[in-house]
Protein backbone atom coordinates (compact mmCIF):
# COMPACT_ATOMS: atom_id res chain seq x y z
CA UNK A 1 0.00 0.00 0.00
CA UNK A 2 1.63 3.32 -0.98
CA UNK A 3 1.84 6.06 1.47
CA UNK A 4 0.55 9.46 0.58
CA UNK A 5 0.84 12.76 2.27
CA UNK A 6 -0.23 16.27 0.98
CA UNK A 7 3.18 18.00 2.41
CA UNK A 8 5.21 20.70 2.27
CA UNK A 9 8.56 20.77 0.30
CA UNK A 10 10.45 21.91 3.53
CA UNK A 11 8.39 18.75 5.41
CA UNK A 12 8.64 16.26 2.54
CA UNK A 13 12.56 17.28 2.31
CA UNK A 14 12.77 16.51 6.03
CA UNK A 15 10.75 13.82 5.89
CA UNK A 16 12.92 12.28 2.82
CA UNK A 17 15.98 13.05 4.82
CA UNK A 18 14.76 10.93 7.59
CA UNK A 19 13.56 8.29 5.31
CA UNK A 20 17.04 8.05 3.78
CA UNK A 21 18.43 7.09 6.74
CA UNK A 22 19.92 10.58 7.78
CA UNK A 23 21.98 10.63 11.05
CA UNK A 24 21.84 14.37 11.93
CA UNK A 25 20.64 18.08 10.77
CA UNK A 26 22.17 20.87 12.18
CA UNK A 27 20.15 24.11 11.20
CA UNK A 28 19.11 27.56 12.32
CA UNK A 29 15.44 29.46 11.22
CA UNK A 30 15.02 31.57 8.59
CA UNK A 31 11.91 32.18 6.39
CA UNK A 32 10.79 30.50 3.80
CA UNK A 33 12.42 27.13 4.82
CA UNK A 34 11.83 27.12 8.43
CA UNK A 35 9.36 24.34 8.71
CA UNK A 36 12.22 21.95 7.34
CA UNK A 37 13.41 22.13 11.28
CA UNK A 38 10.29 22.78 12.75
CA UNK A 39 8.88 19.27 11.05
CA UNK A 40 11.85 17.37 12.39
CA UNK A 41 11.59 18.73 15.63
CA UNK A 42 7.58 17.62 15.65
CA UNK A 43 8.90 14.00 14.03
CA UNK A 44 11.66 13.51 16.71
CA UNK A 45 13.30 11.26 14.32
CA UNK A 46 15.41 10.18 17.46
CA UNK A 47 12.94 8.41 18.61
CA UNK A 48 12.03 6.62 14.81
CA UNK A 49 15.62 6.49 13.63
CA UNK A 50 17.91 7.71 16.11
CA UNK A 51 18.75 10.57 13.86
CA UNK A 52 20.24 13.52 15.63
CA UNK A 53 18.56 17.29 15.22
CA UNK A 54 19.91 20.17 16.99
CA UNK A 55 18.83 24.10 16.22
CA UNK A 56 22.66 25.65 16.46
CA UNK A 57 23.38 29.08 17.57
CA UNK A 58 23.89 30.13 13.74
CA UNK A 59 24.12 29.25 10.47
CA UNK A 60 27.89 29.39 10.60
CA UNK A 61 28.08 26.79 13.63
CA UNK A 62 25.29 24.89 11.49
CA UNK A 63 27.67 24.52 9.01
CA UNK A 64 30.59 23.63 11.03
CA UNK A 65 28.74 21.28 12.58
CA UNK A 66 28.08 19.38 9.59
CA UNK A 67 31.68 19.64 8.96
CA UNK A 68 32.55 17.50 12.29
CA UNK A 69 29.53 15.22 11.72
CA UNK A 70 30.65 14.28 8.42
CA UNK A 71 33.76 13.76 9.05
CA UNK A 72 33.11 10.79 10.99
CA UNK A 73 31.48 9.31 8.04
CA UNK A 74 27.55 10.28 8.93
CA UNK A 75 25.09 11.50 6.81
CA UNK A 76 24.43 15.02 7.58
CA UNK A 77 22.33 17.58 6.44
CA UNK A 78 21.58 21.53 6.81
CA UNK A 79 18.94 23.55 5.35
CA UNK A 80 18.70 27.22 4.95
CA UNK A 81 17.67 30.29 2.67
CA UNK A 82 19.82 32.37 0.85
CA UNK A 83 21.19 35.03 3.17
CA UNK A 84 21.84 31.66 5.72
CA UNK A 85 23.67 30.03 2.73
CA UNK A 86 26.11 33.06 1.91
CA UNK A 87 27.12 32.91 6.12
CA UNK A 88 27.69 28.95 5.24
CA UNK A 89 29.93 29.38 2.23
CA UNK A 90 33.43 29.53 4.24
CA UNK A 91 32.24 25.61 5.66
CA UNK A 92 30.96 24.44 2.28
CA UNK A 93 34.45 25.39 0.23
CA UNK A 94 36.54 23.76 3.57
CA UNK A 95 33.93 20.50 3.09
CA UNK A 96 34.46 20.82 -0.64
CA UNK A 97 38.37 20.78 0.19
CA UNK A 98 37.89 17.95 2.83
CA UNK A 99 36.00 15.94 0.38
CA UNK A 100 33.21 15.41 3.06
CA UNK A 101 29.98 14.61 2.18
CA UNK A 102 26.64 16.14 2.95
CA UNK A 103 23.73 17.54 1.42
CA UNK A 104 22.47 21.41 1.70
CA UNK A 105 19.61 22.80 1.03
CA UNK A 106 18.66 26.29 -0.08
CA UNK A 107 15.19 27.62 -0.23
CA UNK A 108 16.20 30.68 -2.37
CA UNK A 109 14.03 33.97 -1.14
CA UNK A 110 14.96 37.40 -3.05
CA UNK A 111 18.10 39.25 -2.59
CA UNK A 112 20.84 40.26 -2.38
CA UNK A 113 21.41 41.08 1.19
CA UNK A 114 18.28 40.44 3.26
CA UNK A 115 15.94 40.93 0.43
CA UNK A 116 12.62 39.83 0.56
CA UNK A 117 11.31 36.36 2.29
CA UNK A 118 9.70 35.56 -1.62
CA UNK A 119 10.76 32.88 -3.76
CA UNK A 120 13.98 33.63 -6.07
CA UNK A 121 16.66 31.78 -7.88
CA UNK A 122 18.88 34.53 -7.94
CA UNK A 123 21.31 32.30 -6.08
CA UNK A 124 22.38 30.37 -9.84
CA UNK A 125 25.98 31.90 -9.64
CA UNK A 126 26.12 31.16 -5.75
CA UNK A 127 25.41 27.62 -6.01
CA UNK A 128 26.92 26.60 -9.57
CA UNK A 129 30.30 29.10 -9.87
CA UNK A 130 31.56 28.90 -6.27
CA UNK A 131 29.95 30.48 -3.30
CA UNK A 132 32.88 30.09 -1.43
CA UNK A 133 36.53 30.22 -2.36
CA UNK A 134 38.83 28.14 -4.37
CA UNK A 135 38.69 25.37 -7.50
CA UNK A 136 35.27 23.30 -6.11
CA UNK A 137 32.12 22.34 -7.43
CA UNK A 138 29.05 21.22 -5.24
CA UNK A 139 26.93 18.52 -7.45
CA UNK A 140 23.32 20.93 -7.31
CA UNK A 141 19.90 19.52 -7.75
CA UNK A 142 16.89 21.64 -8.50
CA UNK A 143 13.92 19.93 -7.63
CA UNK A 144 10.18 21.66 -9.24
CA UNK A 145 7.85 19.50 -7.34
CA UNK A 146 6.99 18.46 -3.58
CA UNK A 147 7.43 14.59 -4.86
CA UNK A 148 11.24 15.53 -5.74
CA UNK A 149 11.68 17.55 -2.64
CA UNK A 150 11.20 14.10 -1.06
CA UNK A 151 13.23 12.02 -3.48
CA UNK A 152 15.74 14.25 -3.64
CA UNK A 153 17.44 14.10 -0.03
CA UNK A 154 17.92 10.44 -0.81
CA UNK A 155 19.23 11.03 -4.02
CA UNK A 156 21.41 14.11 -2.28
CA UNK A 157 22.73 11.42 0.64
CA UNK A 158 23.52 8.70 -2.48
CA UNK A 159 25.76 11.53 -4.97
CA UNK A 160 27.13 13.28 -1.62
CA UNK A 161 28.36 9.37 -0.61
CA UNK A 162 29.37 8.33 -4.23
CA UNK A 163 31.91 11.54 -4.82
CA UNK A 164 32.40 12.36 -1.17
CA UNK A 165 31.26 15.66 -1.79
CA UNK A 166 28.66 18.14 -0.40
CA UNK A 167 25.62 18.21 -2.40
CA UNK A 168 23.11 21.38 -2.72
CA UNK A 169 19.63 21.16 -2.99
CA UNK A 170 18.25 24.23 -4.96
CA UNK A 171 14.63 24.97 -4.26
CA UNK A 172 12.85 28.37 -3.83
CA UNK A 173 10.18 29.96 -1.74
CA UNK A 174 7.48 28.71 -4.28
CA UNK A 175 8.20 24.79 -3.82
CA UNK A 176 9.10 25.13 -0.22
CA UNK A 177 5.76 27.01 0.43
CA UNK A 178 3.31 24.71 -1.33
CA UNK A 179 2.06 21.66 -0.47
CA UNK A 180 1.41 18.47 -3.08
CA UNK A 181 0.48 15.05 -2.85
CA UNK A 182 3.94 13.02 -2.06
CA UNK A 183 4.13 9.39 -2.63
CA UNK A 184 6.85 8.28 0.47
CA UNK A 185 9.07 5.30 -0.04
CA UNK A 186 9.93 3.16 2.94
CA UNK A 187 12.16 3.58 5.53
CA UNK A 188 15.76 3.12 4.93
CA UNK A 189 17.64 2.13 7.85
CA UNK A 190 20.68 4.40 9.15
CA UNK A 191 24.02 2.94 7.37
CA UNK A 192 26.01 2.24 10.73
CA UNK A 193 28.49 -0.07 8.95
CA UNK A 194 30.42 1.77 6.68
CA UNK A 195 33.36 2.87 4.35
CA UNK A 196 35.70 4.25 7.61
CA UNK A 197 38.80 4.21 5.35
CA UNK A 198 38.67 8.12 5.31
CA UNK A 199 36.53 9.10 8.38
CA UNK A 200 37.78 9.71 11.41
CA UNK A 201 36.03 7.14 13.68
CA UNK A 202 39.02 6.10 16.40
CA UNK A 203 42.16 4.97 15.10
CA UNK A 204 42.28 1.32 14.96
CA UNK A 205 46.18 -0.26 15.19
CA UNK A 206 45.90 -1.82 11.88
CA UNK A 207 45.60 1.66 9.64
CA UNK A 208 47.31 5.15 9.94
CA UNK A 209 45.32 7.94 11.15
CA UNK A 210 42.74 9.61 9.25
CA UNK A 211 43.24 13.08 8.82
CA UNK A 212 40.07 15.27 7.66
CA UNK A 213 41.42 18.84 6.54
CA UNK A 214 41.45 21.38 3.86
CA UNK A 215 44.77 22.63 4.32
CA UNK A 216 47.91 21.42 3.01
CA UNK A 217 50.74 24.14 3.31
CA UNK A 218 52.76 22.01 0.67
CA UNK A 219 51.56 23.63 -2.61
CA UNK A 220 52.86 20.75 -4.43
CA UNK A 221 50.32 18.66 -2.78
CA UNK A 222 48.04 20.89 -2.24
CA UNK A 223 48.41 20.91 -6.51
CA UNK A 224 47.69 17.42 -6.38
CA UNK A 225 44.97 17.44 -4.09
CA UNK A 226 43.58 19.99 -6.99
CA UNK A 227 43.71 17.60 -9.75
CA UNK A 228 42.32 14.80 -7.74
CA UNK A 229 39.51 16.75 -6.91
CA UNK A 230 39.02 18.27 -10.83
CA UNK A 231 39.39 14.52 -11.95
CA UNK A 232 36.37 14.07 -9.24
CA UNK A 233 34.54 16.66 -10.68
CA UNK A 234 34.80 15.16 -14.36
CA UNK A 235 33.89 11.78 -13.52
CA UNK A 236 30.99 13.89 -11.87
CA UNK A 237 30.30 15.87 -15.36
CA UNK A 238 30.58 12.73 -17.55
CA UNK A 239 27.70 10.73 -14.83
CA UNK A 240 25.49 12.84 -13.19
CA UNK A 241 23.72 15.02 -15.70
CA UNK A 242 19.83 15.05 -15.22
CA UNK A 243 17.53 16.75 -16.88
CA UNK A 244 14.11 16.45 -18.78
CA UNK A 245 12.29 17.98 -21.45
CA UNK A 246 8.09 18.47 -22.56
CA UNK A 247 6.64 19.06 -25.49
CA UNK A 248 9.76 19.17 -26.90
CA UNK A 249 9.20 16.55 -30.06
CA UNK A 250 7.75 18.92 -32.29
CA UNK A 251 8.74 22.66 -30.84
CA UNK A 252 9.98 25.45 -33.13
CA UNK A 253 10.59 27.15 -29.31
CA UNK A 254 12.05 26.53 -26.20
CA UNK A 255 12.01 27.61 -22.73
CA UNK A 256 15.00 26.16 -20.21
CA UNK A 257 13.58 26.64 -17.00
CA UNK A 258 14.35 24.85 -13.77
CA UNK A 259 12.27 24.49 -10.43
CA UNK A 260 9.39 26.61 -9.87
CA UNK A 261 10.11 28.25 -13.15
CA UNK A 262 9.75 25.09 -15.00
CA UNK A 263 6.65 24.50 -13.46
CA UNK A 264 5.58 27.75 -14.80
CA UNK A 265 6.51 27.59 -18.37
CA UNK A 266 4.50 24.32 -18.29
CA UNK A 267 1.50 25.89 -17.97
CA UNK A 268 2.71 28.90 -20.46
CA UNK A 269 3.47 25.71 -22.90
CA UNK A 270 -0.50 25.12 -22.43
CA UNK A 271 -1.31 28.86 -22.92
CA UNK A 272 0.92 28.62 -25.65
CA UNK A 273 -0.34 25.74 -27.84
CA UNK A 274 -3.58 26.86 -27.63
CA UNK A 275 -2.60 29.89 -29.62
CA UNK A 276 -0.55 27.55 -32.19
CA UNK A 277 2.97 28.57 -30.64
CA UNK A 278 4.71 24.82 -30.85
CA UNK A 279 6.94 25.78 -27.60
CA UNK A 280 8.50 23.22 -25.28
CA UNK A 281 10.71 22.79 -22.20
CA UNK A 282 14.39 21.59 -21.13
CA UNK A 283 14.35 21.66 -17.53
CA UNK A 284 17.99 21.30 -16.40
CA UNK A 285 17.53 18.83 -13.20
CA UNK A 286 21.41 19.01 -12.18
CA UNK A 287 22.30 22.91 -12.51
CA UNK A 288 25.75 21.54 -11.92
CA UNK A 289 26.86 19.66 -13.68
CA UNK A 290 24.62 21.09 -16.42
CA UNK A 291 23.21 19.36 -19.53
CA UNK A 292 25.71 20.99 -21.48
CA UNK A 293 25.83 18.66 -24.78
CA UNK A 294 22.04 17.90 -24.26
CA UNK A 295 20.74 21.37 -24.38
CA UNK A 296 22.91 21.93 -27.39
CA UNK A 297 21.73 18.60 -29.13
CA UNK A 298 17.42 20.22 -28.58
CA UNK A 299 18.53 23.92 -29.44
CA UNK A 300 19.72 22.46 -33.25
CA UNK A 301 15.93 21.82 -33.74
CA UNK A 302 14.85 24.81 -32.54
CA UNK A 303 14.59 28.26 -33.70
CA UNK A 304 14.95 30.37 -30.31
CA UNK A 305 15.34 29.71 -26.53
CA UNK A 306 13.40 31.55 -23.88
CA UNK A 307 15.66 30.95 -20.36
CA UNK A 308 13.46 31.98 -17.54
CA UNK A 309 14.58 32.13 -14.16
CA UNK A 310 13.61 34.37 -11.04
CA UNK A 311 16.24 36.24 -11.49
CA UNK A 312 18.70 39.37 -13.49
CA UNK A 313 19.78 36.58 -15.53
CA UNK A 314 22.26 33.95 -14.56
CA UNK A 315 21.10 30.43 -16.05
CA UNK A 316 21.16 32.22 -19.07
CA UNK A 317 25.45 32.29 -19.18
CA UNK A 318 24.95 28.47 -19.47
CA UNK A 319 22.45 28.09 -21.77
CA UNK A 320 25.04 30.57 -24.08
CA UNK A 321 27.83 28.64 -23.26
CA UNK A 322 26.08 25.36 -23.80
CA UNK A 323 24.66 26.61 -27.28
CA UNK A 324 28.00 28.16 -27.91
CA UNK A 325 25.75 31.46 -28.92
CA UNK A 326 24.31 29.85 -32.03
CA UNK A 327 21.02 30.21 -31.48
CA UNK A 328 19.10 33.49 -30.50
CA UNK A 329 18.41 32.98 -26.61
CA UNK A 330 17.29 35.60 -24.28
CA UNK A 331 16.55 35.48 -20.42
CA UNK A 332 13.26 36.92 -18.36
CA UNK A 333 12.34 36.61 -15.19
CA UNK A 334 11.67 38.50 -12.23
CA UNK A 335 13.74 39.79 -9.32
CA UNK A 336 12.98 40.48 -5.39
CA UNK A 337 10.66 37.89 -5.02
CA UNK A 338 8.15 38.31 -7.53
CA UNK A 339 7.10 35.23 -9.42
CA UNK A 340 6.12 35.56 -12.98
CA UNK A 341 2.42 34.74 -14.16
CA UNK A 342 2.01 32.09 -16.94
CA UNK A 343 0.55 34.69 -19.16
CA UNK A 344 4.03 37.01 -18.30
CA UNK A 345 6.28 34.74 -19.34
CA UNK A 346 4.49 33.84 -22.96
CA UNK A 347 4.48 37.39 -23.94
CA UNK A 348 8.04 37.32 -23.50
CA UNK A 349 8.49 34.42 -25.24
CA UNK A 350 6.12 36.04 -28.18
CA UNK A 351 7.95 39.58 -28.01
CA UNK A 352 11.62 38.86 -26.76
CA UNK A 353 12.21 35.31 -29.27
CA UNK A 354 8.99 34.98 -31.94
CA UNK A 355 8.96 38.81 -32.94
CA UNK A 356 12.87 38.75 -33.19
CA UNK A 357 13.29 42.29 -31.50
CA UNK B 1 -11.27 18.10 -14.77
CA UNK B 2 -8.70 20.96 -13.62
CA UNK B 3 -10.34 23.61 -11.54
CA UNK B 4 -8.30 26.71 -10.40
CA UNK B 5 -9.04 28.32 -7.14
CA UNK B 6 -8.10 31.06 -5.27
CA UNK B 7 -9.33 31.81 -2.00
CA UNK B 8 -8.84 35.00 -0.70
CA UNK B 9 -9.55 37.18 3.00
CA UNK B 10 -8.08 38.00 6.64
CA UNK B 11 -6.15 35.61 8.25
CA UNK B 12 -7.87 33.84 10.98
CA UNK B 13 -10.91 33.39 8.67
CA UNK B 14 -9.63 29.81 7.91
CA UNK B 15 -8.70 30.28 4.11
CA UNK B 16 -5.70 28.55 4.29
CA UNK B 17 -7.67 25.62 6.18
CA UNK B 18 -10.15 25.86 4.03
CA UNK B 19 -7.81 25.36 0.74
CA UNK B 20 -6.19 22.90 2.29
CA UNK B 21 -9.12 20.62 3.38
CA UNK B 22 -9.91 20.74 -0.54
CA UNK B 23 -6.62 19.76 -1.70
CA UNK B 24 -7.33 16.59 0.62
CA UNK B 25 -10.35 16.06 -0.39
CA UNK B 26 -9.29 16.18 -3.97
CA UNK B 27 -6.07 13.25 -2.88
CA UNK B 28 -8.99 10.95 -1.82
CA UNK B 29 -10.39 10.98 -4.68
CA UNK B 30 -7.42 10.04 -6.77
CA UNK B 31 -6.66 13.61 -7.86
CA UNK B 32 -3.37 15.48 -8.61
CA UNK B 33 -3.50 18.85 -6.49
CA UNK B 34 -1.55 21.89 -5.21
CA UNK B 35 -2.17 24.27 -2.62
CA UNK B 36 0.19 27.56 -2.71
CA UNK B 37 -0.30 29.88 0.32
CA UNK B 38 0.76 33.67 0.28
CA UNK B 39 3.26 33.55 3.17
CA UNK B 40 4.93 36.84 2.57
CA UNK B 41 4.51 40.36 3.99
CA UNK B 42 1.06 41.08 2.79
CA UNK B 43 0.01 38.17 5.41
CA UNK B 44 1.47 39.66 8.41
CA UNK B 45 -0.21 42.92 6.99
CA UNK B 46 -3.94 40.53 8.01
CA UNK B 47 -4.63 39.30 4.71
CA UNK B 48 -3.99 35.73 3.34
CA UNK B 49 -4.78 33.93 0.20
CA UNK B 50 -4.54 30.61 -1.33
CA UNK B 51 -4.16 28.90 -4.43
CA UNK B 52 -5.54 25.23 -4.53
CA UNK B 53 -5.61 23.41 -7.81
CA UNK B 54 -7.38 19.94 -7.96
CA UNK B 55 -7.08 18.29 -11.81
CA UNK B 56 -7.59 14.98 -12.95
CA UNK B 57 -3.67 15.28 -15.08
CA UNK B 58 -0.59 16.29 -13.98
CA UNK B 59 -0.32 20.27 -12.94
CA UNK B 60 1.53 22.54 -14.18
CA UNK B 61 2.06 26.06 -12.84
CA UNK B 62 1.13 26.21 -8.71
CA UNK B 63 0.52 29.86 -9.37
CA UNK B 64 -1.66 31.85 -11.84
CA UNK B 65 -3.30 34.76 -13.12
CA UNK B 66 -6.86 33.81 -13.44
CA UNK B 67 -8.57 31.03 -11.85
CA UNK B 68 -11.91 29.35 -12.35
CA UNK B 69 -13.45 30.26 -9.46
CA UNK B 70 -12.46 32.80 -6.79
CA UNK B 71 -13.27 32.37 -2.60
CA UNK B 72 -13.26 35.74 -1.53
CA UNK B 73 -13.89 36.78 2.20
CA UNK B 74 -13.17 40.46 2.61
CA UNK B 75 -13.07 43.96 0.49
CA UNK B 76 -8.98 43.93 -0.17
CA UNK B 77 -9.36 40.56 -1.92
CA UNK B 78 -12.58 41.72 -3.56
CA UNK B 79 -10.73 44.49 -4.88
CA UNK B 80 -7.90 42.37 -6.26
CA UNK B 81 -9.27 39.21 -7.46
CA UNK B 82 -12.62 40.17 -9.32
CA UNK B 83 -10.74 40.80 -12.29
CA UNK B 84 -8.64 37.78 -11.72
CA UNK B 85 -11.59 35.40 -12.23
CA UNK B 86 -12.02 34.13 -16.19
CA UNK B 87 -14.80 35.01 -18.32
CA UNK B 88 -17.28 32.35 -17.44
CA UNK B 89 -16.01 31.49 -14.18
CA UNK B 90 -17.25 31.75 -10.32
CA UNK B 91 -17.17 34.25 -7.75
CA UNK B 92 -18.29 33.10 -4.32
CA UNK B 93 -18.33 36.29 -1.53
CA UNK B 94 -19.67 36.26 1.63
CA UNK B 95 -21.52 40.12 1.68
CA UNK B 96 -20.05 40.57 5.43
CA UNK B 97 -17.57 44.02 4.87
CA UNK B 98 -17.84 43.98 1.42
CA UNK B 99 -19.25 47.39 0.49
CA UNK B 100 -17.78 47.33 -2.80
CA UNK B 101 -20.13 44.74 -4.76
CA UNK B 102 -18.68 42.79 -7.54
CA UNK B 103 -20.43 44.06 -10.84
CA UNK B 104 -18.64 41.66 -13.34
CA UNK B 105 -21.62 40.31 -15.81
CA UNK B 106 -19.77 37.50 -17.39
CA UNK B 107 -19.11 35.49 -14.19
CA UNK B 108 -21.26 34.28 -12.26
CA UNK B 109 -21.61 35.44 -8.35
CA UNK B 110 -22.79 33.77 -5.91
CA UNK B 111 -23.18 35.17 -2.43
CA UNK B 112 -22.74 33.10 0.73
CA UNK B 113 -23.45 35.01 4.08
CA UNK B 114 -21.24 32.56 6.08
CA UNK B 115 -20.01 35.07 8.86
CA UNK B 116 -23.43 36.06 10.04
CA UNK B 117 -24.82 32.34 9.46
CA UNK B 118 -21.99 31.44 12.21
CA UNK B 119 -22.85 33.64 13.96
CA UNK B 120 -26.57 32.55 13.99
CA UNK B 121 -25.56 29.27 15.02
CA UNK B 122 -23.07 29.93 17.68
CA UNK B 123 -19.79 28.94 16.34
CA UNK B 124 -18.08 31.29 14.32
CA UNK B 125 -15.09 28.70 13.65
CA UNK B 126 -17.47 26.88 11.35
CA UNK B 127 -17.60 30.04 9.22
CA UNK B 128 -15.11 28.86 6.60
CA UNK B 129 -16.78 25.77 6.24
CA UNK B 130 -19.95 26.89 5.78
CA UNK B 131 -17.96 29.06 2.38
CA UNK B 132 -16.56 25.60 1.83
CA UNK B 133 -20.15 24.22 1.38
CA UNK B 134 -21.49 26.77 -0.67
CA UNK B 135 -19.04 26.44 -2.99
CA UNK B 136 -19.35 22.80 -3.52
CA UNK B 137 -23.27 23.74 -3.94
CA UNK B 138 -21.87 25.66 -7.32
CA UNK B 139 -19.24 23.30 -7.68
CA UNK B 140 -19.27 19.47 -6.68
CA UNK B 141 -15.50 18.96 -7.91
CA UNK B 142 -15.28 17.07 -4.69
CA UNK B 143 -17.23 14.17 -3.21
CA UNK B 144 -18.71 15.64 0.39
CA UNK B 145 -17.51 12.03 1.43
CA UNK B 146 -14.51 12.99 0.35
CA UNK B 147 -14.93 16.00 2.28
CA UNK B 148 -15.19 14.52 5.78
CA UNK B 149 -12.35 12.43 4.55
CA UNK B 150 -10.31 15.15 3.73
CA UNK B 151 -10.94 16.93 7.00
CA UNK B 152 -10.28 14.05 9.45
CA UNK B 153 -7.01 13.52 7.41
CA UNK B 154 -5.77 17.65 8.13
CA UNK B 155 -7.58 18.15 11.18
CA UNK B 156 -5.46 16.51 14.44
CA UNK B 157 -6.91 13.64 16.13
CA UNK B 158 -8.17 15.73 19.24
CA UNK B 159 -10.79 18.00 17.22
CA UNK B 160 -11.80 15.14 15.66
CA UNK B 161 -15.47 15.38 17.69
CA UNK B 162 -15.64 18.13 15.67
CA UNK B 163 -16.17 16.25 12.39
CA UNK B 164 -20.25 16.47 12.86
CA UNK B 165 -20.51 20.44 13.24
CA UNK B 166 -18.27 20.73 10.32
CA UNK B 167 -20.26 18.27 7.88
CA UNK B 168 -23.65 20.17 9.19
CA UNK B 169 -22.10 23.80 8.43
CA UNK B 170 -21.08 22.60 5.17
CA UNK B 171 -24.72 21.27 4.63
CA UNK B 172 -25.94 24.61 5.96
CA UNK B 173 -23.59 26.37 3.22
CA UNK B 174 -24.91 24.86 0.22
CA UNK B 175 -28.33 25.49 1.75
CA UNK B 176 -27.74 29.32 2.32
CA UNK B 177 -25.28 30.14 -1.23
CA UNK B 178 -27.37 32.46 -3.50
CA UNK B 179 -26.72 33.71 -7.12
CA UNK B 180 -26.70 37.13 -7.73
CA UNK B 181 -28.25 38.18 -10.84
Amino acid sequence: MKEIRLMKGNEAVAEGAIRAGADAYFGYPITPQSEVMEYLMLEKPHERTGMVVLQAESEVASINMLYGAAGTGKRVMTSSSSPGISLMQEGISYMAGAELPCILVNVVRGGPGLGTIQPSQADYFQTTKGGGHGDYRLIALAPASVQEMFDFAGLGFELAFKYRTPVMIQTDGLIGQMMEKVELSEQQARITEFDQSWATTGKTPDRAQNVITSLDLDSSRQEQHNIHLQKKYQEVADNEVRYETFDSDDAEYLFVAYGSSARICQKAIELGRAKGIKVGLFRPITLWPYPMKELKAAAAKVKGILAVEQSAGQMIEDVKLATECNIKAEHFGRMGGMIPTPEEVLLALENKIIGGK
Amino acid sequence: MTEEIIIAGFGGQGVLSMGKILAYSGIMQDQEVSWFPSYGPEMRGGTANVTVILSDNRISSPILRVYDTAIILNQQSMDKFEEAVKPGGLLIYDGNGISNHPSRKDIKICRVDAAAEAAKLGNTKIFNMIVLGGYLKEKPVVKLDNVMLGLKKSLPERYHDLLPANEKAILRGQEIIQTIE
